[in-house]
């Protein structure tokens, strides 16, 4: 007993001891910060639905840094990383705005250099923003009122309106693929974009709360992701 | 002395010479471990060998020996094995689905080219032969083409064996992606250049035929219409480069390619193809079986080109997908359920589409005597595609329904297939739900109401796993080459022989009240392809190319009335996988009792909403391969 603690026991506990320290690299620990702008308003998008991806050169890697990184629902992203060069792109097609494409028609490259945390910003161009989104319940019906003001109105780029949403949730997470209810409207039946106004009734909520969470967002023709208003959290 | 040196001296000069010369053939002896290329391509037989192997490596979508679940998403079926529930829980799919194994691939396309190399160059063949091979070399290698040019759109179209010199530079090597319509435009001439040398055999299932190459022709032309036509839909479905997307203007051109190639087989000059009509006779349930027996009887005509499967090389789709209760493997059974959102596209008898009706107008429910009756009067290929609750497979009738309903409306049931309990407080016993199920959670049993009966196998042991099934996956049928023909004539604005075609598939499952041209429309069109064509891999195709999938697949939940209305439309929204499950009314006393009730029911696994992304149309092409070679230009949105 004696000699399987010297000869087992010991070596195995210092050689666990000794190997974490020598095997481990440290983790990265630089934040990389930002979130997607038009001249300083976030731009607020569908969670889990708009990428961006961050390239590293060298390390004989390719591809993207990561995988399924996309940006959060009030258009914010945030990274852990090591210090070095990075480049960060939104790939063609992706999010309700334009990023920057280069002659060829790829989307452009934004290089950071990372040395201690960082806050970048990404200046897009969205196809529309939404404006003094109000929303507000009484009598378990929720109102909205906004303004869709068309940023892109040069005749080649510019986008219609496919048809405007409201979103309501019983969690903070409220899009098309999260709701209780939803009320849309067509953008052929929208009279006077500076004033539209949707409202939706609150079905029964198991168990019950008595607030919810509510976004108007814009479905832009040809674009597949959304444009959201901030988030509002709606007391009933 | 001198005797001695003579005998010394000959006896060496003989040994010399012996030796010398035994030693050289001794050297120059034949492998008997591998055969060379002269010897195979001097043998009809080896040749032979040689192309089946190759025939084995062609893909499908859906294949009977690739596992069930490639029959089981896009909310046409729900997936009762608790392994696979992430089928019905994602809320979407990766950029890299669907996608195959480039270096497989094009490792496959490479042994496809020396093969033809090969064969043109034999001399020990008759030149019949060598023709006849070389065409089915062909005839693969643009089906393969055509498989990855419904996944990723233009890929890099090798048509020689490609050499590398050694040299450290691969610049040559490193081959573009061609643009779709030249994909599309490849396979049709290869068909047409080929279709001769290929025999006109109605026989002839598991080998190219000249049906075989006409039909792939007709499909690939079809697929290259509808994508220029119907990229419009999509305009952000395209890259500037053409290798995704084929411009507008030559959408008429690839239909009437598609219509011409399908009437050279309607015609009967690729044989005597026609639809699998089995003289049993016309009652529904006779119907039922013929659909269900086109897909068993391998002599049926209507089968162009097929994945046979035989004695000691068989697959185990009967095995996982048999009803519970009469498994030939205790524990095996029952994971692919169709759902009720196919269910429910089965037109009724009068050509109207109609929800199963399970309330009446007021909200009541509806007791029906039977419990196939709410099943009556609809097209015959319901019954054959699907085992309904009360119907039967290998002359036993499932046991399909959830409980007793009660005359308050509440539900009497179990957790467990067969349990049995008392239904009112202080009865007897009794069975309270049906050993196939359905109750949710429970696996390997159904949960949407439904089996699956299309390629389920009635021999005796098919559904054992050391036994396996031999039923064959048909690739290209009769039927699917008429409905080509009737989208690609409905294109071309010709109603007339669109209705023409279009009815002889619909009169065979008993909808014998013909369309007239004027009902001939889109959704007419991609209605008939769904239930015709259902589990047979040809669906997300056509969901593809018509840009209808993003469409179709929104990602926001489906609802009863979602499911209820718009039936037979082609943008019906189809997100989640629905059931229609039977329960018994216990009413004693009452007229109603033991009648049947139905209700909509959405499986408790069912927790996501498929949600196709404009960046899912293509399938990803991986960062190693665009590594390797710099001029593959990435797939759009992704």
């Amino acid at each position: 007993m004696k000699s399987f603690l010297r000869y087992i026991v010991f070596p195995t506990l210092f050689l666990s001891l000794y190997s974490c320290k020598k095997d481990n690299y440290s983790p990265p620990g630089t934040f990389l910060t930002g979130a997607i702008m038009y001249k300083g308003d976030s731009i607020n998008v569908e969670r889990n639905q708009v990428p961006y991806q961050l390239y590293q050169y060298g390390f004989g890697k390719v591809g993207q840094i990561g995988s399924n990184t996309t940006f959060e629902q009030n258009g914010s992203y945030s990274q852990v990383l090591y210090n070095g060069d990075y480049k960060l792109i939104i790939p063609n097609g992706q999010g309700p705005f334009i990023w920057k494409q280069d002659a060829s028609g790829n989307p452009d490259s934004l290089a950071i250099t990372l040395n201690g945390n960082q806050t970048v910003n990404l200046d897009v161009t969205p196809y529309y923003m939404i404006r003094n989104a109000q929303i507000s319940a009484s009598g378990g019906i929720v109102t909205a009122t906004f303004k869709a003001e068309k940023i892109i109105t040069d005749s080649v780029m510019a986008k219609d309106i496919e048809r405007v949403s409201l979103y309501v949730n019983k969690t903070q997470f409220v899009s098309g693929g999260d709701n209780i209810a939803v009320q849309d409207m067509a953008g052929s039946d929208i009279t006077d974009p500076n004033n539209i106004t949707l409202s939706v009734t609150v079905p029964s909520i198991t168990p019950s709360q008595n607030y919810i969470f509510a976004r108007v967002g814009i479905k832009i023709a040809n674009v597949e992701d959304m444009i959201f208003s901030p988030l509002q959290k709606i007391p009933l | 002395m001198k005797k001695i040196v003579s005998i010394i001296t000959i006896c060496l000069l003989l040994f010399v010479g012996w030796g010398c010369k035994k030693d050289n053939s001794f050297l120059d002896v034949q492998p008997n471990t591998f055969l060379t290329n002269q010897q195979v391509f001097s043998d009809p037989n080896l040749v032979l060998s040689v192309l089946a192997d190759l025939y084995n490596r062609q893909v499908d979508f859906s294949s009977l020996n690739g596992g069930w679940r490639t029959f089981a998403d896009f909310s046409e079926s729900f997936p009762s094995e608790n392994g696979s529930s992430y089928i019905v829980q994602r809320t979407g799919w990766g950029y890299g689905e669907w996608g195959l194994n480039w270096f497989d691939s094009y490792n496959y396309i490479r042994d496809l080219n020396l093969f033809l190399q090969r064969d043109s160059a034999s001399t020990g063949l008759s030149d019949q032969l060598r023709k006849r091979f070389y065409a089915e070399g062909r005839f693969l290698r643009a089906n393969f083409y055509f498989e990855m040019t419904k996944r990723y759109g233009g890929v890099p179209l090798i048509t020689k064996p490609l050499t590398y010199d050694y040299s450290g530079k691969v610049n040559d090597l490193q081959v573009p992606r061609a643009t779709e319509s030249e994909m599309y435009d490849f396979i049709i001439n290869e068909a047409e250049a080929i279709k001769n040398d290929l025999p006109a055999d109605v026989s002839e299932k598991s080998r190219a035929t000249k049906g075989a190459a006409l039909a792939m022709e007709a499909r690939a032309a079809l697929y290259a219409g509808s994508i220029a036509k119907y990229g419009a839909t999509a305009p952000a479905v395209s890259l500037p480069g053409k290798q995704v997307g084929i411009d507008p203007s030559k959408a008429n051109g690839y239909y009437t390619i598609a219509l011409r190639a399908a009437h050279e087989i309607i015609n009967g000059d690729a044989g005597g193809y026609k639809l699998y009509t089995a003289p049993t006779g016309a009652t529904p349930a006779q119907l039922a079986d013929n659909f269900a027996n086109l897909f068993l009887d391998k002599t049926s005509p209507e089968t162009i080109f097929a994945k046979d499967f035989a004695k000691g090389v068989t697959h185990g789709f009967t095995t996982n997908d048999q009803p519970f209760s009469f498994s030939d493997e205790g524990g095996d059974a029952g994971r692919l359920n169709p759902s009720l959102n196919l269910a429910e596209q089965f037109e009724k008898l009068d050509n109207t589409y109609a929800p199963f009706a399970t309330t009446d107008a007021s909200g009541n429910p509806v007791f029906y005597n039977n419990a196939q009756d709410i099943f009556a009067d609809r097209d015959a290929r319901l019954a054959g595609t699907i085992i309904l609750p009360g119907g039967s497979f290998k002359g036993q009738t499932v046991d399909i329904w959830a409980g007793y309903r009660l005359a308050n409306g509440t539900i009497v049931t179990s957790d467990e297939a067969g349990h049995l309990k008392p239904i009112v407080p202080g009865g007897p016993d009794v069975q309270v739900v049906g050993a196939d199920g359905p109750v949710n959670g429970l696996e390997l049993r159904t949960q949407t109401g439904f089996y699956i009966r299309k390629y389920l196998d009635p021999t005796v042991g098919s559904g054992r796993r050391g036994q396996g099934s031999t039923v064959a996956f048909i690739r290209y049928r009769y039927a699917e080459v008429l409905l080509n023909a009737a989208e690609a004539a409905f294109e071309l604005g010709d109603n007339t022989t669109a209705a023409m075609y279009i009815n002889q598939v619909r009169a065979r499952a008993g909808l014998t009240t013909p369309l007239a041209p004027s009902d001939i429309t889109f959704n007419r069109i991609v209605h008939e392809r769904r239930v015709e064509l259902a589990f047979e891999g040809l669906y997300f195709y056509d969901m593809k190319r018509w840009r209808l999938a993003h469409i179709v697949w929104d990602g926001t939940p489906t609802t009863v009335s979602d499911l209820k209305t718009n039936i037979g439309k082609a943008t019906q929204h189809s997100t989640q996988p629905w059931g229609l499950w039977p329960y018994k009314e216990y009413d004693p006393g009452n007229p109603d009792n033991g009648t049947w009730v139905y209700k909509e029911v959405l499986p408790s696994l069912v927790t996501g909403a498929n949600r196709f992304l404009l960046g899912n149309y293509y399938t990803q092409i991986g960062d190693d391969v665009l590594a390797a070679n710099p001029k593959i230009v990435k797939q759009p949105n992704q």
